[in-house]
This record gives C-alpha cells, structure tokens and sequence, in this order.
C-alpha cells in the first residue's frame, strides 16, 4: 500500500545484500541500539503499574502482528480473533487443569491448536472473499467461544479457570520483572518472524494475493496453500498469545474473549496503518494506552468520581469516535501520519517527491 | 404447540430485523454490523419520547419512529456517505465503530440498567391463550402481525412504489441507475432511514414486550445469520431464513441444550456459506469485492 520511502537521503544501495539488510545506515543502528537500551532499562525505573500496561501491550503487539500477517498483508479479513486467543488461552487452561501440564508442553500445543483452527477458519477463504469471509469467520469466533463456555460450565469453573505462573526448574515465573522480559522477547521473536516472512517468499506471494488474486494466479502462485498458510501461521501466533495471556493474567475465562477484543484488534491494524508492521506496532501500543489515557483525562474533570462508574461506557464511546475519525480522515493510520512527517524531512525543501530519477 | 408458537415468534422478530440488513446491502452492497445498536437506540428514543411527552401513547411510538428513520438517515449523511468507493473491511469496521459509540453513548444517556418502556407508556401486556393450549403475549403477537405488514407494504414498496423501483435500480447497477438521473446518495440514504426504521420497530416492540437493555444488540446480531441465509439482498429470502433460524434455534434449546441459544443461528450461517454462500434466494454475485 506504501511506496517504500528513501530510508537514507537518497537511494544508496549498490547490492541486493544491501537491499534484503534489516538495518541499513548508521543512524539505524544507532537508534535501534538506543531503542533496545531503552526497552531493557526501562522496566529497572518502572513502576508496577507501568510494568502491567508494558506488558499488555506486548501482548497485544503479538496478537496485532499476527493480525496484520492476515489482513494487511494477505488480504483476508478475519473477525475471529478474539476465538483464536480464546483457543490459545483455553488450551493451556485445560491442559493445566486436566493433566497438570507444564508451560513447555502447553505453549507448543497452543500453537498447534491455533494452527489447526487456522486451517479451520482459513478453508472458506478458498470459496469466499471480502465481506462472506470475514462473516465466516465471526461466525467460527462464537463456535469457539461456545466450546469455552461450554468446558468452563460443563466441568464446574463457572467463574473461570486458575492457572499457576509457569515454573522452570522449580522457580516460579511471577515477578513483573521477569515477564516483562519473557514478553518482550516473545515480541521481539514474532516481530522477526514477521519481518523475515515478508522479505522472503511467502512474503511476496502474501502481498500479490492481497493486492490482486488472478494477477497473482496467473504468476504462478498457488492461491489455495498460500492463503491457508498466512490463515495458519496467523492463528498460530494468535493462539500464542493468547496462551501468554493466560499464563500473565494466571485466569482464563470467556468472558475476557468478547467480540469487543476482535474488534479492538482490527481497530489496532486501522489505527495503526495498513500493511505495515510498524503500524501493527504503533495500533498495539495506541489501543492498549488509549483506554488509560481516557480514564485520566476523565479523573482530571471536575466531579470525577460521579463518572467513576460511567467509565467503561465513556471509554466504548471514545473508542468508536476514534476508530471513525481514523477510517475517515486518517485511512492510512498512524503510519502515514509518521511516513508524512518522515518524506517531509527527507524531501526538505522540496514539498513533493521526485517522480522519476530515483525511485524506491 | 407452544414449540410452534415460539419458533413464529423468534422467526418474525428475526424477520423484522433482517430486513434492515437486507435492505441496505441491496442497495448499496455494505453489511451494517451497527444494525443491533441502532435497533436498540431507536428502542430508547421510545423510552425517552414515551416518558416526556405524556400524550397518547401511540403518538410517542409514531413519534419513536420517525426519530429513528431520521437517526439512520444522519448516519449515512454524516458517515457512510465518506466510506463509498472504500474497502469492504473499511466500510464493515465504520459500522462496527459506529455501533461501539451508540453503545457507550446508550448506557451514558439511558443508564445499564434494564428499562421497561411498557410502564411509562402505561400499556399492560396479559397474556393470550391460543387454541392448543399455547400461550403468547400481547406483544409477542403483534410482533408477528408488524412483521407480516412491514414485509407486506416492504414489497410493494420496491414493487410498485417509484422510490422502491429507484431503489431496486441503484442496487442492480448504481452506475447505470445514475446515469439515468437517479440520486444515488438520496437512495442510499432513504435506505439507511427504512432499515434503521424498521430494526427500531423491531427493537421497540421486543422492549414493550421484554425489557430493554443491551442484551438487545445481541439479538441484532443473530439476525444476521438470518438475512445471509436466506441471501444477503432478497427479502423473501430473509423472511424463509428467519424460518430456518428461528426452527433451528428454538428445537436445539429444547432437545439438546439452552446454552446452545448464542451459537446455534451461526452454526446455521457456517452451514449456509460452505453450501450456498450467496444464500437460498440470493443472486450469485461474483464475491469478489476486495
């Protein structure tokens, strides 16, 4: 959906080794390594709180990266993945409750799941496309959060399943500390995943589906095996997550698996910009902070605490106002707001860019 | 034969509903997954409308009405006129986000708790005894009989009536329709208004006859399965879809499990898309439309 912008100032590169390279100037390195500084540091200054809200959205980052795998960049709307969290989530709750299974056991398994709910949710996509697929796949969320539902009730955890923190070697993972860097290498290992997918093969192929089915057909790529891949490796991932999310939140329970969460993970790759995993990132971090944002603001008002209990109402209502205002004055998300400002800098003093000479 | 009742009951709410899904993608080939919450604000305008003005109480329900078609035709004007010639996801996600606001905005103007709109209007709802030995409210009853108007007066509408035929036009082929000096953002609109009223009607009806909170977008939702088996741009098509819904749900709750009743119209839908995913009456469309 983006032209690649110049990342230095001007096209540079003399070899395709060049071209594939993750990081390309010294200005890159520099602020990654900074970055990651920052990442590493930051949970030693933190306080609790921040901990929770960093690795929610690592979590969420995980789920929105997946998410974008499938819509942003093989084309195929899904509107179940709060069924295939759920998936994720509940695998590790009965395989902990049913046979006392440890984490190196569960989260495998998890991701089998997923993967077999991928290939569940992704056969339609061989018959159906746009609106009848993500119908269909709306339609899968309630079948699998039904089965949630229905183990929770059916075996007496009407409230919802406990699960104890991981252990390894008979530690138990549960400071903050710790999960803050076991979720931030679990992102940083989907991200690289990701990121490795789409300078590759399937990458490719991903994106000719997405940006046209008979084009790509007529190219030699074989439509059926890989859309029910990206369906796959999707809901993999997702089903990861979701079994992260277990495990941080020590409970498992359908009601945490609500359509809203489907929704507020499409609302993170909108938000976010499409066909992007930048833009999966910056959703990610958006969608899990905006909701604290709001309570703030709110808390700052005058009288707050009459709206105490009108909080949730107010956030579902600040939450649709934004999504809105994104699909219709922003359809390229966050993303393009960053690409604008970025090509504005590159492009200085020139106010629009070069249409011939040099491209990419 | 209370079975039998139940099942023309559900069958004629879903009906009524879906028509709202039909109409709209019909005419301008968008799924409107805000079709519950709209369906539930236009239950609260009755709410609102029935204890302010303490006129006759069937004055308070026109009054609803007519509120509720305006409220859809300032939803196309404001927002789903800028989502025409967008993606399918894009124009499905307005909706959904559309739907999440009147969510929030409901309980921050009505409150979350259950409402009964029959007290303030000061109606009684007894309940009739059918010949068989059923048993059926007033207002369960008189769901069945809108429903047999709207669709009624709904296809002689689009049959006859010079709207409906401009209607009929603009969703078959919009470009043509255009050139031949329809006003496509006026049908599109008037589409927007009838099936926001209708859903309202709906909605409307179930509060008098049940209680209103937001319990009711969740019915909204399982209607759709209805519109998209019958075929997402026929009417009669709905009407039978309703039907087979509707049979499903209320057999399986009796036979096998009540906590079936959420999942059992969306196991019907995954039925349907695998089989015949452009519905029993639809026009198989080409799906290609991402």
């Amino acid at each position: 959906m983006f032209k690649a912008t110049p990342r230095a100032s001007g096209y540079l590169r003399t070899g395709y080794a060049e071209d594939f390279a993750l990081v390309g100037t010294r200005l890159e390195r520099a602020s990654l390594l900074v970055f990651m500084l920052v990442l590493l540091l930051f949970p030693l200054v933190a306080s609790a709180f921040q901990l929770d809200l960093a690795c929610q959205v690592f979590l969420a980052t995980i789920g929105s990266l997946s998410l974008m795998l499938l819509t942003g960049y093989c084309g195929q709307i899904s509107l179940g993945h709060a069924g295939l969290l759920a998936a994720g989530a509940f695998t590790v709750g009965i395989l902990f409750r049913e046979a006392h299974a440890p984490f190196w056991i569960t989260l495998p398994l998890a991701a089998v799941v997923g993967g077999v709910l991928g290939v569940i949710f992704g056969l339609p996509s061989l018959r159906l496309r746009g609106l009848y697929l993500a119908v269909s796949t709306l339609a899968l969320h309630f079948v699998v959060i039904y089965l949630g539902g229905e183990y929770e009730s059916k075996r007496g955890f009407s409230t919802g399943i406990m699960i104890d923190p991981p252990a390894i070697g008979g530690y138990e993972i549960a400071s903050p500390r710790v999960w803050y860097f076991i979720l931030l290498s679990a992102v940083a290992a989907a991200l690289l995943i990701c990121i490795n997918l789409m300078r590759s093969r399937t990458g490719r192929a991903w994106r000719a589906i997405r940006d046209h089915e008979t084009v790509a057909e007529a190219l030699g790529i074989g439509i059926a095996g890989y859309k029910v891949l990206a369906f796959v490796i999707s809901s993999a991932m997702t089903a990861v997550a979701g079994a992260l999310f277990a495990y941080y939140r020590n409970f498992v329970s359908v009601e945490a698996f609500s359509l809203f969460l489907t929704i507020q993970y499409a609302a993170m790759i909108i938000i976010g910009g499409m066909g992007s995993l930048l833009g999966a990132l910056l959703g990610a971090v958006f969608v899990t902070v905006f909701p604290y944002i709001i309570e703030a603001g709110l808390m700052a008002l005058p009288g707050a605490q009459r709206y105490a209990n009108m909080l949730f109402a107010v956030n579902y209502a600040a939450f649709g106002v934004v999504m809105i205002v994104f699909l219709i004055f922003e359809p390229l998300g966050l993303v393009g707001i960053w690409r604008r400002i970025q090509s504005y800098f590159l492009q200085w003093p020139f106010k629009h860019r070069t249409v011939g000479g040099s491209r990419k | 034969m209370q079975l039998f009742v139940n099942i023309i009951v559900l069958a004629s709410i879903y009906a009524l509903i879906a028509c709202g899904y039909v109409l709209i993608y019909r005419v301008s080939r968008v799924l409107n997954l805000a079709h519950g919450e709209l369906m539930m604000l236009g239950a609260y305008l009755l709410l609102t409308v029935g204890s302010t003005f303490s006129g006759h109480p069937f004055f308070a329900i026109a009054a609803a009405v007519v509120l509720s078609a305006c409220v859809g035709i300032l939803v196309y004007v404001f927002l789903m006129r800028r989502m025409t010639g967008e993606m399918v996801l894009a124009a499905v996600l307005t909706t959904i986000a559309l739907g999440i606001l009147l969510r929030g905005l409901v309980v921050l103007i009505w409150s979350a708790q259950v409402q009964y709109p029959i007290k303030s209007l000061g109606f009684v709802n007894e309940s009739l005894a059918l010949p068989g030995g059923a048993r059926v409210s007033i207002f369960a009853a008189l769901i069945v009989i809108v429903t047999a108007a709207v669709y009624g007066s709904l296809f002689f509408f689009l049959r006859f009536g010079r709207w409906g035929v401009r209607m009929r036009a603009a969703g078959q082929n919009p470009l043509l329709a255009a050139q031949r000096g329809i006003n496509l953002h006026t049908i599109y609109a008037l589409a927007w208004g009838l099936s926001t009223l209708t859903g309202s009607i709906a909605g409307m009806l179930m509060a008098l006859d049940s209680g209103l909170d937001a319990t009711m977008i969740v019915i909204g939702l399982k209607a759709f399965p209805a519109a998209l088996v019958g075929g997402l741009d026929s009417l009669a098509g709905a009407l039978l879809g309703s039907l087979i819904v509707a049979g499903a749900e209320v057999l399986l709750i009796h036979y096998v499990d009540p906590l079936l009743s959420d999942v059992v119209p969306f196991l019907v839908l995954i039925a349907m898309l695998f089989a015949r995913p452009w519905g029993l009456f639809g026009t198989r469309e080409e799906l290609d439309r991402v």
